[in-house]
């Protein structure tokens, strides 16, 4: 089967489908890749990269159009694409079928076989192939890049000669992929990064990135399905709203990546907020291309509004074009994988599959969109935390209490011995209490990497019961005296094999 | 004038012996510790020959030497692996010394006993005796299970508790009889049957634990040799005896109690063998998820473009005999500046301190080497943790999860971590039978093989 690699027609991308590190393992399991001469240019990919890798460079784009059997694209195909289709072919790329019903038609109407790379369900088994996810942390780093760019001064705050310097204070809201990415990002820079999201799961993903979870004092639950994030109630919202006024006064640069799956961004930085900024700041809106979460974005522009900048580029992954090529393709060749089971280099779409059926929007002319529904959820089930509390908190109590009546119980039989017992043994019995007190508190600091040459000394030591057998071994009864000295052999391998082999070990333990 | 000399001595090697556990507590002061220990042992020994024994100083020499002999030549020759069954084998000795001195001192008492002294006297040898004969066939059968001679499974007898409970009444009835005994031949019968019975018991208590509870069995048998010297010296009357058996015996107590409270479990469910009482219930299977498998050479590139790495040993460790190749890639990562540290987990192996004695065999520095407190807080800032052959003190269910065998017992808490690399011959669950959803995690990548061949693989990929 033949993988032609076309050059995207839009202004805006500088993306490609495939690069050349990902030929040779398509090569590998059978395929043929066809390239556009060109295909690669803008990512840095240029021909005869893609044919030492394996790939061959088409003679005419007619050419590859008409003898692939697979096109790989990144951005959906234009109608001038579309009409080159054959029956049969089979199309691969960012179509979002949601949006573009049109685009689905026309690919009907061509009698092809479309797979769209967003719709690809997020469950983990389609990890791999998750190009929405592999390009909103591009998006997240990039947009950082960005804000760095417009920003007039440092990330990270330095004291030098000159001055002291304070640290870039920035917000990030949404903390998905792309905003994780983005505290990533910023914290490397230098910056103070806050995040805020309204699924509280993520708050230790925040904080294990580097930034502080911003919470509201309000309860309401966020996630939706497959992780995505949903629509919350009017409370919450006006909570929200007040803690963005407050942020937005204090600090340097906003990140906005909030979005809810089918929805318009939901507006969450107003025209208020904006003006309340310090002159130099810098909002980057990852949500332009659904209409933007700040009410001055313009998709595509960088508007400066009193000293504002704000940057509502659609196309943030393309601006890292060889990176987002890397991550594209290598999601795409984790799709063809999946979709050639038998590793004979022919693709098979299995609409048994959960992933493949998910990502089908067109077969063989006709539209397979939207899929059935599949349930999933990455985060695990939480359950609820009320009735567990009460026994977790009685359980230690409980456990501690026997301490005190056992000590109790020690002290009475001690007394209970000395009310019975001959004085003789009494004074034994002073040596024995006592030791195992001194044992106790030399023992108890022991580092636990000592413990095993302890119990070997400790073992050696025991050997001491060597001298109960050398006071016997006078004994008359020959019996007797065999026992002893059988007692004096063991002992004494006790004796010296013990602390021998602690001086072994020892002597190995060196700083 | 000679005795009192005789008894300050043995007090000089009291404390001597007090220095010696209280060395052993540092890294700095260990082997001054050991020596502290020989010369108290010098001193008891020599003191005692002195005193009661110059009369048969052949015998006595003689047996030294040959037991001394093989003390040496055993220990010079045992692999570091195999440091728990050589522990729990010279356990086994003191318990049987302990149980011939006991026999030799009831057919011929030191000194002629009366009235309440003699009934005294006579509980001492019987609790002398008791106590022996269970530490030594409890030290054969943790030997045997250790060393594979037995299956390292617990055995489930049939009503096991009410067969421990019947032996126990049944030697303290027959510790009634013998010392109710007038002639000394009826008391000797006694005391010989009670031995065969616990000879039994201790078998059977060590029979019906499990492998990976062998932590809590070694030290628990380490205090039990303890207290058998402490109940000889009763016997005897001697202090020294007494004083020296029951820092023994606290020291082992300790130990046990330290490593039940690292499993977060009760020391009679332990010592009663078994796994609790809620007996693994179904929390396993619904796991679910896909775990994804690493080569070796992209393992070795994930640590080579780390900062820092922590390895988790594990019993599997020890089993692959791969301590040596590990020390290896820990001294290449080390060298390419990358920070590598240990984290032990305190039941990791079969004894106390398994792991750092098989790490110090292959030269790893013992100051990298860290306990589970100190290295957990540092978990978020790793970028790469190798857990090796290790399961159950690596699953994160322990915490998660409210039943299930190992709830409650404290983790390392390696899924913090940004990647984690798991080497495993397998996908069968640990020791505890409970599946482990860090496999599942979507930063863990499993590296499936032999845990020495793998390492072998990673350290001559790692450049």
């Amino acid at each position: 089967m033949k993988i032609g690699v076309v050059k995207e027609l839009d202004s805006l991308e500088r993306r490609v489908a495939l690069t050349p590190a990902t030929v040779p393992k398509l090569v590998q399991k059978g395929f043929e890749v066809l390239v556009e001469s060109g295909a690669g240019e803008h990512a840095s990919f240029d021909d005869s990269a893609y044919e030492s890798a394996g790939a061959k460079i088409a003679s005419t784009v007619d050419s590859l159009w008409q003898e692939a059997d697979l096109i790989a694209k990144v951005r959906s195909p234009g109608d001038s694409e579309i009409e080159r289709l054959r029956s049969g072919q089979c199309v691969i790329a960012f179509l979002w079928p949601a949006q573009n019903p049109d685009t689905l038609q026309k690919l009907a109407n061509r009698g092809v076989s479309a797979l769209s790379m967003d719709a690809v369900p997020r469950i983990s088994r389609a990890q791999k192939l998750d190009a929405l996810s592999s390009m909103a942390n591009v998006a997240g780093y990039r947009a950082v890049i960005e804000s760095a760019h417009h920003f007039g001064r440092f990330f990270g705050g330095q004291i030098t000669a000159a001055g002291r310097m304070p640290p870039a204070k920035i917000m990030i809201i949404g903390a998905g992929v792309a905003g994780l990415s983005a505290i990533g990002a910023a914290t490397s820079l230098g910056a103070i990064v806050r995040a805020f999201d309204t699924r509280p799961e993520v708050k230790e993903q925040v904080e294990s990135m580097g930034a502080e979870f911003l919470e509201l004092d309000f309860e309401e639950e966020g996630s939706g399905a497959g992780g995505y994030a949903k629509v919350m109630s009017k409370e919450f919202i006006e909570a929200e709203m007040k803690l963005f006024a407050e942020q937005a006064r204090e600090v340097d640069i906003i990140i906005t990546t909030a979005l809810i799956p089918g929805r318009p961004a939901p507006e969450l930085i107003t025209d208020e907020m904006v003006r309340s900024m310090k002159p130099g700041s810098v909002i980057v809106d990852l949500a332009a291309e659904q209409g933007g979460n700040c009410a001055l974005t313009q998709a595509d522009q960088v508007v400066v509004e009193n000293g504002v900048s704000i940057i509502g580029y659609t196309d943030l992954p393309s601006r890292l074009p060889a990176q987002s090529s890397e991550l594209y393709a290598s999601n795409i060749v984790n799709f063809i994988d999946d979709l050639s089971p038998d590793n004979d280099g022919e693709i098979v779409l299995d609409m048994d599959d959960d992933v493949i059926r998910g990502a089908t929007v067109v077969k063989d002319g006709e539209i397979t969109w939207p899929p059935p529904k599949v349930e999933v959820s990455q985060q695990p089930q939480k359950t609820a935390p009320e009735p567990k509390e009460e026994p977790a908190d009685a359980l230690p109590k409980k456990k501690f209490k026997l301490a005190p009546y056992a000590f109790v119980l020690a002290l009475a039989s001690i007394l209970a011995v000395g009310l019975f017992a001959p004085p003789s043994f009494l004074v034994h019995f002073t040596v024995f209490v006592l030791a195992i007190f001194v044992g106790w508190h030399v023992i108890w600091n022991v580092t636990p990497a000592l413990h095993t040459p302890l119990m070997s000394v400790t073992n050696a030591i025991s050997g001491i019961i060597i001298v109960g057998a050398l006071l016997e071994i006078g004994a008359v009864n020959p019996w007797v005296k065999g026992l002893a000295a059988v007692s004096i052999l063991i002992a004494s391998i006790n004796i010296f094999g013990g602390f021998f082999i602690t001086r072994r070990m020892l002597k190995m333990f060196q700083k | 004038m000679f005795d009192g000399f005789i008894n300050s001595l043995y007090i000089v090697a009291s404390i001597f012996f007090i220095l010696s556990l209280g060395g052993l507590s540092h890294q700095e002061s260990a082997v001054r510790g050991n020596v502290f220990g020989i010369l108290g042992m010098i001193l008891a020994v020599g003191g005692t020959i002195a005193a009661k024994s110059l009369d048969n100083i052949g015998i006595v020499i003689g047996m030294m030497a040959v037991g001394g002999v093989i003390g040496i030549l055993v220990t010079m020759r045992v692999q570091m692996t195999a440091m728990p069954q050589l522990v729990a084998i010279l356990h086994s000795l003191v318990g049987l010394a302990a149980v011939f001195v006991g026999f030799a001192n009831y057919i011929e008492p030191l000194v002629e006993y009366e009235g309440a002294e003699k009934l005294v006297h006579e509980i001492e040898v019987y609790i002398g005796v008791l106590i022996g004969a269970i530490t030594f066939t409890g030290s054969v059968a943790a030997f045997g299970k250790l060393q594979g001679v037995i299956s390292s499974r617990p055995l489930m007898l049939p009503l096991r508790h009410w067969l421990n409970l019947v032996i126990a009444i049944v030697c303290i009835w027959l510790g009634a009889e013998f010392i109710g005994a007038e002639a000394q031949a009826d008391g000797t019968k006694f005391l010989l049957i009670m031995t065969v019975l616990a000879f039994l018991l201790g078998l059977h208590l060590v029979l019906a634990i499990g492998g990976a509870d062998m932590p809590v069995v070694i030290s628990m048998l380490n205090s039990y040799s303890g207290w058998a010297a402490a109940a000889t010296g009763f016997m005897l009357s001697s202090d020294l005896l007494i004083l020296v058996g029951a820092l023994v015996g606290s020291s082992g107590a300790i130990l046990s109690y330290i490593m039940c409270r690292a499993m977060n479990r009760h020391f009679v469910s332990v010592i009663m063998g078994g796994f609790g009482t809620s007996g693994g219930s179904a929390s396993a299977s619904d796991i679910g998820g896909e775990i994804s498998e690493i080569l070796p050479d992209e393992a070795s590139a994930l640590l080579g473009s780390s900062k820092s790495v922590v390895i988790v040993p594990g019993y599997g460790m020890a089993v692959a005999h791969a301590q040596h190749p590990v020390a290896e890639m820990t001294r290449k990562l080390r060298d390419k500046g990358i920070e590598v540290r240990f984290a032990i987990h305190p039941v990791a192996g079969r004894m106390p301190g398994h792991m750092n004695v098989l790490l110090a065999e292959a030269r790893v520095p013992y100051d990298i080497v860290l306990e589970m407190d100190e290295i957990n807080p540092e978990m978020p800032d790793t970028d790469v943790i190798l857990v090796i052959g290790a399961n159950d003190i690596v699953n994160p269910s322990a915490q998660d999860s409210d039943d299930g065998p190992i709830a409650g017992m404290p983790v390392i808490e390696v899924w913090k971590a940004r990647h984690t690399i798991v080497l495993k011959r397998s996908m069968a669950s640990g020791y505890a039978g409970v599946d482990n959803p860090l496999f599942y995690k979507e930063n863990n990548r499993m590296l499936f093989g032999d845990a020495k061949d793998s390492i072998d693989k990673l350290v001559t990929m790692i450049e």
